[in-house]
């Protein structure tokens, strides 16, 4: 256990090859040098823009774009009719739903695509785009969720044949009869509705792809902003009726993604299809007010809670039930047998008797999508259930929130641990993380501040959240998106000379792959992490796998490193046992060599042996003449990181505004890699519960016009409302994982929101305001004072 | 990211040249200073002029000067130079205040005063800043020059005075001595624009208040200003009671809209609140008894 | 119009729209694509870079307006392949991720150590509030910039 708060890193890696190694990428960024998509310039290239429905739900009555052809630098204008015609108007999303690649019959959102045009610079496409006319008829639109269901409202899903209403599934997990049991013989029942308002994970960089379709040979290249090139390259060939073996994705450096690089959007389809009919490249960025609009939305859960306890603070049961609203087509992110991803894990960090939840989804006339933006396939809102009503329970109990939570977390010796929705958490010491939460944060001394404050009309908050997340999904069995299984290859190569170039299919977004994979490999072979190249993003030098998003990285493709580093070790293995003329049983590695046992004398090392096994070296059955192997890891179960985080604000109810002054972040990920990169993970999902918490929303007016289509309004958090974070660890190894690695990269974002919220509502105690949604904004927290909560995910226009 | 409409461009050398640029282009023509309120409205093609008339090298219209018993403000002068400028600090603190909480420090280095004021945002700070100071907008013509008060400047949503073929060309205030002032705002985020806004300022005699000006953006302040809150402030007591009362009074006489910054109750209540905490700020100051 | 810019020492002299933006002057015509754009309302501070001695956001710069001055870009940071302290100092402190934001934070702190050489966290945050940052959540980026302004070299 250690609290390792980040201050000096060594540039000397601790325990071999894992440490704080500085990452490789960072030569490139800081001199200006990264490829990112708009970066891409190809002889020829011309430039895409799509023109987009300003009406939430409207009849398409004409599209007339005859003067937008006839602009003397626009060299096509691609229509649904268009489209129609290639049979790629409409396409599949990730849920088995279709979505419209340009529209035909109706429009179903602000901001859908219905037009693209194909011009000679970006400036002339995007001149071109007001000389499309579009005829609309409107019609009455769906925009809150909540009477999505109800009789005689508009079906937004009328080219599913035989759709009468806007109900998409119903879902539910847990034992409801038990579950009921448990709430009817309870001493305390506590109920509250909660908004996870829809948010947007807005990375810097927009989407984009550049297509470039190679008129002899049949090739085509796209460079995308994707977190799963081959799972798209793999949905193109399926949905384009192009072979798969001509088709290559590139991801170039992508800034950012935060699952919202996981869908495959109109705007490639376009790119590509604009490719094919010019002739020539095809580059499309969208731009920011696209990608807020139209592109993958995250969260929209409108969420009851029930939590039954004793009267002693013993928690018993959880129940939960949820409209989750997906936009006017189902285009979210998750496998396939989970429609509402992994919300069941909402039983939490503690030990119940029983649960049950369900799930419903809806069609509204709003963007596709819903699994995004570090939700670790919907933990985000499961968390934030469990961590808000743990505190309302507390609140009605008149415990100290801290302890309640301390009476009910699960103990080290009950993990393995099945819970009342299935989840098999792998491992954890979740007191001793509260503990260390709590001794950092000065938990003791922060009540006492508290309630001083109180006398002189001082209001500051602590709030705490106790998450745990179940990530890197995941066993093929359970697992698939699309039908595609959720394992993840990796192939080592080891040149003549010892260095080694690791090929794997996940894709970094700035989490430092080509560093911690290349210490992963490292640590495996007795290498420097500087010997290993790490190759990732182009599926014609990859293995297959389904790619970066829900924290699955680590804990699949970090697996498959191990594995397959452990493969080439057991190759070398023989190979030394050659070259010392011994049996491979008498040589034992070291980490950094192998050596005959009770002979150190006799000793070669990764490089040596490699070099052996191109020479003319007579070579035993195993091993051809290279050490090289390749690796698909298929996870036997997920990964279960957790964490303990403390929030302390200030309040002035004067005007609402709420100051950030401290953030304690206590997260155990199991075994480290790199604990300077695991701790800038942290960093950033911290910033997203401070803007998730206090700022963020998307938001529609009763029309359909979408609120948050620009950072003006879609605010985000800065350098200013931020804290400087506070972190601890623990350790935790995850038993069934080749290092013990869990994985971190959501775990912040998912952890943190509720850590503030219940800070702010901790403030606002005295007032007697007992719940208000996110976000807490100024308006929203002074509103919540005098009594009027408000409803955050509509808003008067 | 989006991209302006195509727009013809003339680079102004002098304050007369500029002047002729817009009588020729005339009113499709839009001057151009630092950009960072036509320019985002030119990429959303919400503004879509005709002719660009720069005058970033009009080093006539930067400046900051004390002359003449006023502290007078070249509308060039961009948002970073008066929050740094130490004369208009130390004369009317509620500059600093009101810059300190305008946009980013990005924008401030180049946005420049006179264009923040031209674009008459209903909830631009310095608009409200200069109607508690009671300025005097001093604006040149063809026909040469006049003033108009900084309460008279705006005729309503991004509106102005300045006709076509005019230039704002400076900002006067009169320095009194005996004063303090303040500006206090509330945002959702740093950078945002004001959910709401008030400044104060004030001339004491004695513990009276003699002479007060309040300011207010984002509420529906007839003229950024609260005239009535000021009438009860004349003579008054400097104390919490007066402020609590002059803030009342201001609330009761803006017409807020509601918007994603908030319902309008919460302005109604912000145009108050704030108003109160300017006012004792800015006695504070005028007492010299600190910040 | 021909326009003549200044970037990084080198003189530019092109044939441009008047409303041909900085940010594209710098990306498209002169194939600097370090300096990157994220937004359309002048929010996120991918794009800044100096023009003159001054930061400014150059997607809100027209290139016309940038006629006959200098550019600084993230290019232009290193000399004679040395890394300017800056530039060591986000290597150093891991103050960048996915790198999109990361020229033109180094940019806004390269200007803040010209003026103060020794500035606390807090004036680092406020000089940086302008500008977003999605991967770091700023804390190591204060830090690179403290690290700077430790090791002026």
């Amino acid at each position: 256990m250690s609290t390792e708060l980040s201050g000096e890193h060594g540039a000397a890696p601790v325990n071999g090859a894992y440490g704080p190694v500085r990452r490789k990428e960072d030569a490139r960024f800081i001199r200006g040098k990264g490829y990112f998509t708009d970066d891409i310039a190809l002889p020829g290239m011309l430039h895409g823009a799509i023109l987009r429905s300003p009406l939430a739900h409207a009849r398409i009555v004409s599209v007339d774009v005859a003067a937008a052809r006839a602009h003397p630098r626009v060299e096509a204008v691609i229509t649904g009719e268009t489209l129609a015609g290639l049979k790629l108007a409409w396409m599949p999303t990730l849920s088995r739903d279709v979505q419209a690649v340009l529209a035909t019959d109706k429009v179903r959102f602000q901001g859908q695509e219905v037009a693209f045009v194909v011009a000679q610079d970006r400036y002339s496409a995007r001149d071109a785009l007001e000389l499309i006319n579009v005829e609309y008829e409107p019609l009455p639109v769906v925009i809150d969720a909540r009477k999505a269901l109800d009789p005689g409202v508009p079906v937004i899903r009328d080219d599913i044949e035989g759709k009468q209403d806007n109900h998409i599934f119903d879902w539910e997990a847990g034992d409801k009869a038990a579950t009921d049991a448990v709430f009817a013989a309870a001493d305390v029942v506590v109920a509250c509705d909660m908004l996870y308002p829809r948010s947007h994970p807005a990375p810097l960089e927009t989407c984009g792809t550049v297509a470039d379709l190679d008129q002899v040979s049949g090739k085509l290249t796209v460079w995308s902003t994707t977190q799963a090139p081959h799972a798209h390259r793999t949905l193109y060939a399926l949905v384009a009726g192009l072979p798969e073996h001509k088709i290559r994705i590139i991801s170039p450096d992508i800034g950012g993604g935060f699952g919202n690089k996981v869908p495959i959007y109109p705007g490639y389809i376009c790119a590509v299809v604009g490719a094919m009919i010019t002739g020539r490249p095809v580059k499309w960025v969208e731009d920011r007010s696209e990608n807020l609009m139209s592109t993958s939305f995250a969260r929209d859960y409108h969420m009851h809670g029930e939590i039954a306890a004793t009267k002693d603070g013993r928690i018993l049961g959880l129940r939960a039930r949820v409209l989750a609203d997906h936009g006017a087509f189902n285009g979210s992110a998750q496998p396939t047998k989970f429609p509402a991803g992994f919300f069941h894990i909402f039983t939490g960090s503690y030990d119940l008797q029983a649960a049950h939840c369900e799930v419903t989804g809806v069609y509204t006339n709003k963007a596709p999508g819903g699994v995004a933006y570090a939700c670790s396939f919907r933990v985000t809102e499961a968390v934030y259930l469990v961590e808000r009503m743990v505190e309302l329970l507390a609140r009605e109990l008149g415990a100290d929130p801290a302890a309640l939570r301390m009476q009910n977390l699960l103990r080290p010796e009950q993990f393995p641990y099945t819970g009342p929705t299935g989840w098999e958490y792998d491992s954890g010491d979740y007191p001793r993380a509260l503990r260390l939460a709590m001794d950092m944060a000065g938990y003791d001394d922060l009540r006492r501040e508290q309630a001083e404050k109180l006398t002189r009309g001082e209001y500051m908050g602590i709030g705490l959240s106790f998450f745990t997340e179940g990530v890197g999904a995941g066993p093929r069995a359970h697992m698939d998106i699309l039908g595609l299984g959720m394992a993840d290859g990796a192939d080592l190569r080891m040149h003549p000379t010892g260095k080694a170039v690791l090929s794997i299919s996940v894709q970094t977004q700035g989490q430092g792959h080509e560093t911690t994979f290349a210490q992963i490999v490292a640590q495996e072979l007795g290498l420097s992490p500087d010997d290993v190249e790490v190759v990732h993003g182009d599926t014609d030098r990859t293995p297959f796998g389904l790619g970066t998003y829900g924290s699955r990285s680590t804990p699949v493709s970090g697996a498959a490193a191990a594995v397959v580093a452990r493969k080439v070790r057991e190759r070398a293995r023989i190979v030394a046992s050659a070259m010392l003329e011994v049996s491979p049983d008498d040589l034992e590695w070291t980490g950094e060599k192998f050596q005959v046992r009770g002979d150190p004398e006799q000793a070669r090392n990764i490089a040596e042996i490699a070099m052996a096994a191109h020479s003319g070296l007579e070579l035993p059955d195993g091993v051809e003449g290279h050490l090289d192997a390749s690796t698909v890891y298929n996870p036997p179960n997920l990964t279960y990181p957790f964490g303990a985080y403390i929030c302390v604000v200030d309040v002035d109810p004067g005007t609402g505004e709420v100051k950030v002054r401290r953030f304690i972040a206590v997260d155990d990920c199991g075994v480290r890699i790199n604990p300077m990169i695991v701790e800038g993970q942290v960093h950033g999902g911290l910033a997203d519960g401070v803007g998730m918490a206090l700022m963020q929303v998307i938001a529609y007016d009763e029309a359909g016009n979408c609120l948050g289509g620009s950072f003006m309004d879609y605010l985000l958090p800065t350098s200013v409302e931020c804290p400087s974070w506070e972190l601890g660890t623990t350790v935790t190894p995850s038993p069934h994982h080749p290092i013990g690695a869990k994985g971190v990269g959501e775990s912040a974002t998912v952890g943190s929101p509720p850590a503030v919220v219940n800070a702010v509502l901790d403030a606002l105690r005295p007032f007697g305001v007992r719940h208000a949604d996110m976000p807490l904004t100024p308006a929203n927290v002074w509103s919540a004072i005098q009594g009027r909560p408000q409803r955050t995910d509509l808003a008067i226009s | 990211m989006q991209v302006p409409a195509y727009v013809e461009y003339e680079k102004a050398t002098s304050v007369e040249h500029a002047l002729a640029l817009l009588a020729r282009f005339g009113p499709e023509a839009r001057i151009l200073a630092g950009g960072h309120s036509l320019i985002p409205m030119m990429k959303l093609r919400l503004a879509q002029p005709e002719t660009l008339v720069d005058i970033n090298g009009l080093g006539e219209l930067c400046f900051l000067t004390v002359t003449g018993g006023e502290l007078r403000i070249g509308t060039l002068t961009r948002h970073a130079q008066l929050l740094d400028s130490a004369a208009a600090g130390q004369h009317f603190a509620i500059l600093h205040d009101a810059e300190q909480v305008i946009a980013d420090p990005i924008v401030r280095n180049w946005g420049t005063v006179g264009g923040s004021l031209c674009q008459a945002d209903p909830s631009e700070d310095l608009s409200a800043a200069f109607a508690a100071l009671k300025a005097t907008m001093v604006i040149r013509g063809p026909d040469g020059i006049r003033t108009v008060p900084a309460r008279e400047f705006h005729t309503g949503p991004y509106e102005t005075v300045v006709a076509d073929g005019e230039l704002l060309t400076e900002i006067r205030i009169a320095i009194r001595p005996g004063g303090g002032s303040a500006y206090q705002k509330v945002g959702r985020r740093v950078g945002d624009w004001p959910v709401g806004a008030a400044g104060a300022a004030v001339w004491l005699a004695g513990d009276s208040i003699a002479e007060a000006g309040i300011g207010l953006t984002a509420v529906g302040a007839q003229h950024f200003a609260a005239a009535e809150a000021e009438e009860f402030l004349r003579g008054a007591p400097a104390t919490e009671a007066s402020f609590t009362r002059a803030g009342q009074i201001a609330a009761e006489h803006c017409r807020p809209s509601s918007d994603q910054r908030g319902p309008a109750d919460y302005k109604r209540h912000l145009a108050s609140e704030l108003t109160t905490r300017a006012l004792r700020r800015a006695v504070r100051r005028a007492r010299g008894a600190g910040a | 119009m021909q326009i003549t810019v200044y970037v990084n020492g080198v003189a530019y002299t092109r044939e441009v729209e008047a409303r041909l933006l900085l940010i594209h002057f710098l990306r498209d015509e002169l194939r600097l694509t370090g300096s990157h754009w994220g937004c359309d309302t002048s929010n996120c501070g991918a794009c800044v870079v100096w023009l003159d001695e001054t930061p400014v956001k150059s997607c809100t710069v027209l290139a016309a307006m940038a006629d006959g001055h200098r550019v600084l870009t993230v290019e232009g940071m290193e000399r004679g392949g040395v890394l300017d302290p800056v530039q060591q100092g986000f290597a150093e402190c891991h103050g960048l991720q996915c790198g999109f934001c990361t020229p033109g934070m180094m940019l806004t702190a390269r200007w803040l150590l010209d003026r103060d050489p020794d500035p606390s966290p807090a004036k680092i945050r406020e000089a940086l509030s302008g500008q977003i940052c999605r991967c770091t959540g700023y804390e190591n980026i204060v830090r690179s910039v403290r690290w700077a302004a430790e090791h002026p070299g």
